[in-house]
């Protein structure tokens, strides 16, 4: 096939992929913040497909099967339960400066490029753009779990920050399977404890902001 | 190969499975506690038999010099814990802290972190360790949540999410590390497996595995709890039921600190690659120095072994930092001294703060009047933590300061001064709790005593002579890790 289209299609899913999770960044209401993070792992799922097809590797395929069914489908109305159950549906998070978060953002963005591209330089055009972008993915996905503190939202960072990473194993052609398959079952068990967190943490402080677990604190430091 | 091959490696593996998985089916304390020694103490044989007879090494597992010493001691904490364990937990059900359902979870989940601890320090695919450790910390997550109170919520929490950003770090340095060997390892598993890697790292490209350790030392430091990434640490070693503060502080941090000198060992074959020793002893100094003075600080008695701990793996990060073979030697026997010490330092901690009912110093004192044996068992292990002869780690530190004497006159004073404020801390919080006016509950303690003094026995007699067997078989390993 042609070695431009290849290219490009590629860079166009990854490229999305960095671009919803600069809108994850902004979202500031729960149901908004899923349909995002439902958005960000369906585009994740058809970036490890397209790598799966030009690197004739099926079992990528696996893979994107997995990002597909549990991460744009399955979790995403789980979690929706979760807040209708804990109705903190309508809590508008305080971002602290959606501007200020952005700007940082691309900066972490600009980051992830210089060194990448620096540091690559031997490897393969396509591994290279790709990683590149999965590093800002992962930088994006801290700087979300950073600056949130409803639990709800973090817990959606580092999910994002996870599809980061298996953007960057799917681009690194023939990576074994068992370190596909290893995160994507982290993610199911990172849920399952998440699900008993956050209704422990109801249970326990009537809210799900972190700030008043804070009050808690025997010590700090 | 058979086609069974029931070899130590396969029985230090299986036996924490099955166990857990029998555990998890079983009811009653009384029945699940002796069932948890028991598989412990198998799986100890089990490793220890790896001394004789050692299987040769697959793609996926593997025992060499390095992992053994790891291995073996491993187990042998992870067996005497379960028996302070057994004890432990028996308090904890007769005033209700925990319930028998929590219980047959906690046991199932004691032997699933073995299985985990023990596959991550065999595997010999780099992923395979990866997952061996995101597991361990999946669980450990899970333990220290297990009492449901506010605290113990919020330190699961911040150690999920400190740990999963760690452990998600590590895995983007593995897959650059695989990027790195794959046009000189060829594709697929081979180019995962630390033993082929390490035979042809000299020709890896040096850009990319010098961002791949960054990532790596930054994960897996994480995990091992150097400053600046040590925030879960003292929460999650404070909140948690104590025979799980001893298996963090005394094994997990090892096992993340193993996975790190995997990854120094290969970065060290490659001469164009930047050198990792200095990396390391600066993370190391900074989490000595930082600790120290922490320790002036803390109010709760498993909190300042918590820093303690912090201490120490800076005191090891800075010795493996150091390389050569005494450094490496003296790091090696700190790290064993220190499992040992430390998990005791718990035996005792635990039952203090069950008899008292409370963790905060300045409600427990006079320990050597009002308990005698646990309070003197505390004089002891906080003067052998803090460095005083005749215990090991006056051994290692005395052997790590004039080694680095000798090379960095600068690096070994900001060492000695770390080590001595944390001594003076150490002292002057032991002098209130176990001397002086005897405060909180006088009542008499059921506790098990034999895990904690078989510590201390081993100590003293690394303090007093080390066996020639043991001199020469971790002289071998600081040999191999340069």
């Amino acid at each position: 096939m042609d070695q431009r289209l290849i290219f490009d299609v590629a860079h166009f899913l990854a490229g999305g992929l960095v671009l919803i999770s600069f809108l994850l960044l902004y979202q500031d209401r729960m149901f908004g913040l899923l349909n995002m993070f439902a958005l960000h792992a369906f585009v994740l799922s058809l970036s490890v497909s397209w790598q799966a097809f030009v690197q004739n590797a099926p079992h990528l395929y696996i893979t994107a099967a997995i990002a597909l069914v549990l991460k744009a489908i399955i979790i995403p109305i789980l979690l929706r339960r979760v807040v209708i159950r804990l109705d903190i549906h309508r809590e508008i998070e305080a971002v602290g400066g959606i501007g200020l978060t952005m700007l940082f953002g691309i900066g972490l963005v600009a980051l992830s490029m210089v060194v990448m591209l620096h540091v690559t330089v031997g490897a393969d055009r396509l591994a290279r753009e790709d990683l590149a972008l999965a590093l800002s993915v992962v930088l994006l996905g801290f700087l979300m779990m950073v600056t949130r503190r409803n639990a709800v939202s973090q817990v959606i960072g580092f999910m994002s920050l996870e599809n980061g990473l298996i953007l960057a194993a799917a681009g690194a052609k023939g990576m074994p399977l068992v370190v596909e398959m290893s995160v994507a079952f982290s993610v199911l068990v990172a849920f399952l404890v998440i699900g008993i967190f956050l209704f422990r943490i109801r249970e326990r402080f009537d809210t799900v902001d972190m700030h008043a677990l804070d009050r808690f604190r025997g010590e700090h430091l | 190969m058979t086609a069974f091959p029931l070899d130590g490696l396969t029985l230090i593996l299986l036996i924490p499975a099955v166990s857990a998985a029998l555990l998890v089916a079983l009811p009653g304390y009384a029945v699940t506690s002796k069932l948890n020694v028991l598989a412990s103490f198998l799986t100890l044989v089990a490793a220890l038999s790896l001394l004789w007879r050692r299987p040769e090494a697959g793609l996926l597992l593997h025992v060499d010099d390095l992992n053994i010493v790891f291995i073996v001691l491993n187990t042998f904490v992870g067996f005497t814990t379960s028996a302070f364990s057994a004890s432990y937990i028996a308090h904890e059900i007769e005033i209700g802290r925990l319930t028998p359902a929590y219980l047959r979870f906690y046991h199932a989940m004691y032997q699933a972190l073995m299985f985990e601890m023990n596959l991550a320090l065999v595997a010999n695919n780099l992923g395979l360790m990866w997952v061996g450790v995101e597991f361990a910390t999946l669980t450990t997550v899970l333990m220290v949540g297990i009492y449901r109170t506010h605290e113990a919520l919020e330190a699961a929490w911040k150690y999920f999410i400190l740990g999963s950003v760690g452990i998600a770090l590590a895995l983007f340095g593995t897959i650059l590390l695989y990027l790195a060997a794959k046009p000189v390892a060829g594709m697929e598993i081979e180019a995962m497996a630390w033993t082929k890697l390490m035979t042809r790292a000299a020709t890896f490209d040096p850009a990319l595995l010098n961002l791949a350790f960054v990532f790596l030392l930054l994960g897996y430091g994480t995990k091992v709890g150097l400053a600046p990434m040590h925030g879960w640490l003292p929460d999650a070693h404070a909140e948690g039921p104590t025979p799980i503060s001893a298996v963090l502080s005394g094994l997990l941090l090892n096992v993340a600190l193993h996975a790190l000198l995997r990854f120094k060992m290969l970065l060290a074959t490659n001469g164009q690659a930047i050198a990792p020793g200095p990396l390391m002893v600066t993370m190391g100094l900074i989490s000595l120095l930082f600790a120290a003075l922490m320790l002036y600080r803390r109010r709760d008695i498993k909190r300042m072994f918590a820093y303690s701990s912090i201490e120490h793996m800076g005191i090891i990060a800075f010795a493996f930092g150091m390389g050569g073979p005494l450094a490496n030697f003296a790091g090696l026997l700190h790290m064993t001294m220190h499992s040992l010490t430390k998990s005791a330092i718990f035996f005792s901690v635990g039952h203090i703060a069950q008899v008292k009912g409370t963790q905060k110093m300045t409600e427990i004192g006079g320990l050597t009047e009002t308990h005698p044996v646990l309070g003197w068992g505390l004089v002891i292990g906080v003067m052998a933590i803090a460095g005083l002869p005749p215990f090991g780690i006056f051994m290692s530190e005395f052997l790590l300061v004039t080694s680095t004497f000798a090379r960095e006159p600068i690096l070994a004073v900001l060492l000695v001064i770390g080590i001595i404020l944390a001594l003076g801390a150490l002292l002057q919080k032991l002098n209130t709790l176990a001397f002086g006016t005897p405060k909180g509950s006088l009542t008499p303690v059921e506790a098990s005593y034999v895990p904690m003094f078989s510590h201390f026995a081993l100590i003293l007699i690394a303090g007093i002579f080390l066996p020639a067997e043991l001199v020469s078989w971790f002289q071998n390993v600081a040999q191999l890790l340069r």
